[in-house]
């Protein structure tokens, strides 16, 4: 088995709201190879930004605080380093590409300036060399030469992910967060930046915690994939795996909720329900009050994640042979 | 951008007649006989009528309005009925000590303003930010009449540290700058703090973060530059207030600005002055607006993209 590069175990992320504890991330356990890409799957607030705000030490705090667990970054915990140590690690080792490239880019520095601070202070390169590399980041990226000294207003929300791309790789990470770095984008440009994204993942060789809502690039894109929902992974396994036999309900919901072009379904089949209040998340198994497979038992006990196969490991208790299975 | 400048100076031509109608209307009305004010109140009425025809004052209103604002336009704004100086001599000998004082009160609110701003958004709700704003309340509410005499009465009187009136040295200076500084610092901090707070909200100060950048990098070259348009306007404009004269402090340290010449004006019904005052004070409050103007497009990009 390849090294660890990241390994998440029992990380607990709560906020403390005027509304009350919400607890964002729960029990969460996690791991990703070298040189993997690990899909990060869920819908909006199953807490998949919390967990990448928790690798980078970036959790706003407040309202946030990491209550427990630990994140092993080549075997070193994240969470019980200095400030300092962390500040090292961040933009250099671990970098992260954000969500929507109209807003996480400083609209009164320019795109270079903003590759080269990154380059100089992790690099140790003086003003002219971070110049020049941050110039080369870009071509890398598909901006042309010249564009340096332009602000983030004159570039399109597509170019200006690329400036993203850019900034984040200048450093030549390890681990790259990207935290659904195409939703913000037009269809056409997703694929294009996608593509990008691929590409430079095997030419820098860096390993990548992908985060979206969307199979259909996992499919494109992933080596592995972890399902969330309501801040707990429910479903883990490689690609193909989890793509020819999920085993979790959640998951065969998801699947269940895509578009066939190769049937005709008169209507989707969608998850029933919504996900739950985070201020009121129901005991026992999260998932039990939307679950077609509920027993009285899934109410009452949280379930134990269940090797189903090397590699693929389950959070129900149908594979702990405590509620009926699916027929198959 | 040139262009820009241009076309805004070319508009302060409007806004000057405008000013200067709104002001010679209300002085056109106003009670009280120019020509028998300079002849004294026991004239005879004949020699009253003679320097009434003689000045111009039995015209119909808009030969008069022309006539001022013809004169105006060259320089010209008549003669103090007190004095008897040109108002233009009045004004301009007046105006360097306000903007003496103007410009270190604003100085003395700037670099008390912005750093305790920033440290009370960079630490809100803390005890320092508690006592900050606390002490910014006190600040904007105190009257600086009230301030300035507290203040001769503490250090002139009771310490013998500063003058208590005058002008010349900088220890003249030092007290009304003062007094009117608090009050501007109160305002800046006030205002720097809150557009800092919405500031480091941001994702883009997220991302300055994300790339491993000390908190003092991320504040200071990421989050100020980003807040200042709002702490711009509010420098810009208690700078051209105070440009118009302080009256208040100025009467009360003695200081012979622009502020106190309108008072002692107003109150001798010394017309002439009166309006050169307020175009004195129109003009540099404009001015001082279309220089914060320009002062936004150094500082956001966007903004200069816009003047075209």
């Amino acid at each position: 088995m390849a090294e660890r590069l990241l390994d998440i175990e029992d990380l607990r992320v709560e906020y403390h709201t005027d509304d009350g504890v919400v607890t964002a991330v729960e029990n969460l356990n996690l791991y990703l190879e070298k040189g993997q890409t690990l899909g990060l799957v869920g819908e909006t607030g199953a807490g998949k930004t919390t967990t990448a705000l928790s690798v980078m030490r970036l959790v706003p705090d407040p309202p946030g605080r990491i209550i427990s667990g630990s994140i092993r970054f080549h075997g070193e915990d994240l969470l019980t380093k200095r400030v300092d140590e962390i500040k090292k690690i961040r933009g250099n080792k671990i970098s992260m590409i954000f969500q929507d490239p109209m807003t996480s880019l400083n609209p009164v520095l320019t795109v270079g300036f903003q590759i080269e601070e990154a380059v100089m202070l992790h690099q140790g390169l003086d003003h002219r060399a971070a110049k020049k590399r941050a110039g080369e980041m870009l071509e890398l990226v598909g901006i042309p030469a010249g564009r340096e000294g332009d602000y983030p207003h004159e570039f399109s929300g597509g170019m200006r992910q690329r400036v993203g791309i850019a900034m984040a790789l200048s450093c030549n990470p390890e681990l790259l967060i990207a935290d659904e770095p195409t939703t913000a984008l037009d269809v056409t440009i997703q694929a294009q930046v996608l593509e990008l994204m691929k590409k430079l993942r095997e030419q820098f060789s860096t390993s990548m915690l992908l985060i979206t809502h969307d199979l259909g690039v996992v499919a494109e894109v992933c080596d592995h994939v972890a399902i969330m929902y309501a801040g707990t992974i429910v479903e883990y396994a490689d690609v193909e795996t989890l793509f020819t036999n999920p085993r979790h309900p959640y998951t065969r919901g998801l699947f269940g909720s895509i578009p066939s072009l190769d049937e005709d379904v008169p209507r989707l089949q969608p998850i029933k329900g919504l996900m739950p209040d985070p201020t009121d998340l129901p005991t026992g198994c999260k998932f039990h009050p939307r679950c077609p497979m509920a027993k009285d038992i899934c109410a009452k006990r949280a379930p134990v994640g269940v090797e189903v196969a090397a590699g693929h490991r389950v959070n129900c208790m149908m594979y702990e042979g405590l509620v009926p299975g699916y027929e198959e | 951008m040139h262009r820009y400048i241009l076309r805004r100076l070319l508009l302060l031509i409007p806004v000057m007649l405008g000013v200067s109608f709104v002001v010679f209307t209300i002085m056109f009305f106003t009670p009280g006989d120019p020509a028998a004010m300079m002849l004294g109140e026991r004239a005879p009425a004949e020699e009253v009528a003679a320097l009434r025809t003689q000045m111009g004052l039995d015209d119909p209103f808009p030969v008069q309005f022309g006539r001022f604002v013809f004169n105006a336009a060259r320089g010209d704004l008549g003669r103090s009925l007190v004095s008897r100086r040109p108002v233009f001599q009045e004004l301009y000998s007046r105006f360097p000590a306000t903007l003496q004082l103007a410009a270190s009160a604003v100085l003395i609110a700037v670099l008390m303003g912005i750093p305790i701003g920033i440290l009370s958004a960079t630490r809100q709700y803390s005890a320092f930010d508690a006592m900050s704003m606390g002490i910014a309340l006190v600040g904007v509410s105190m009257p600086n009449f009230w301030q300035g005499m507290m203040m001769i009465l503490i250090f002139s009187v009771t310490f013998g540290l500063f003058p208590s009136s005058g002008y010349g040295t900088i220890w003249h200076l030092i007290m009304p700058a003062v007094t009117i500084g608090t009050s501007s610092a109160a305002i800046i901090t006030r205002m720097t703090r809150s557009s800092m707070l919405e500031v480091v909200r941001q994702d883009y100060i997220r991302t300055a973060r994300a790339k491993g950048l000390s908190e003092k990098v991320v504040i200071n070259r990421h989050g100020l530059k980003n807040a200042l348009i709002p702490i711009v306007t509010v420098i810009g404009l208690q700078f051209g207030w105070l440009l118009g004269g302080a009256v208040l402090t100025e009467t009360v340290f003695a200081w012979p600005g622009v502020g106190r010449l309108m008072v002692d004006a107003i109150r001798q019904r010394d017309f002439p002055v009166v309006q050169g005052g307020v175009l004195l004070l129109a003009l540099t409050f404009s001015v001082v607006n279309l220089a914060v103007d320009i002062l936004y497009a150094y500082i956001d990009p966007r903004i200069k993209a816009q003047y075209k």
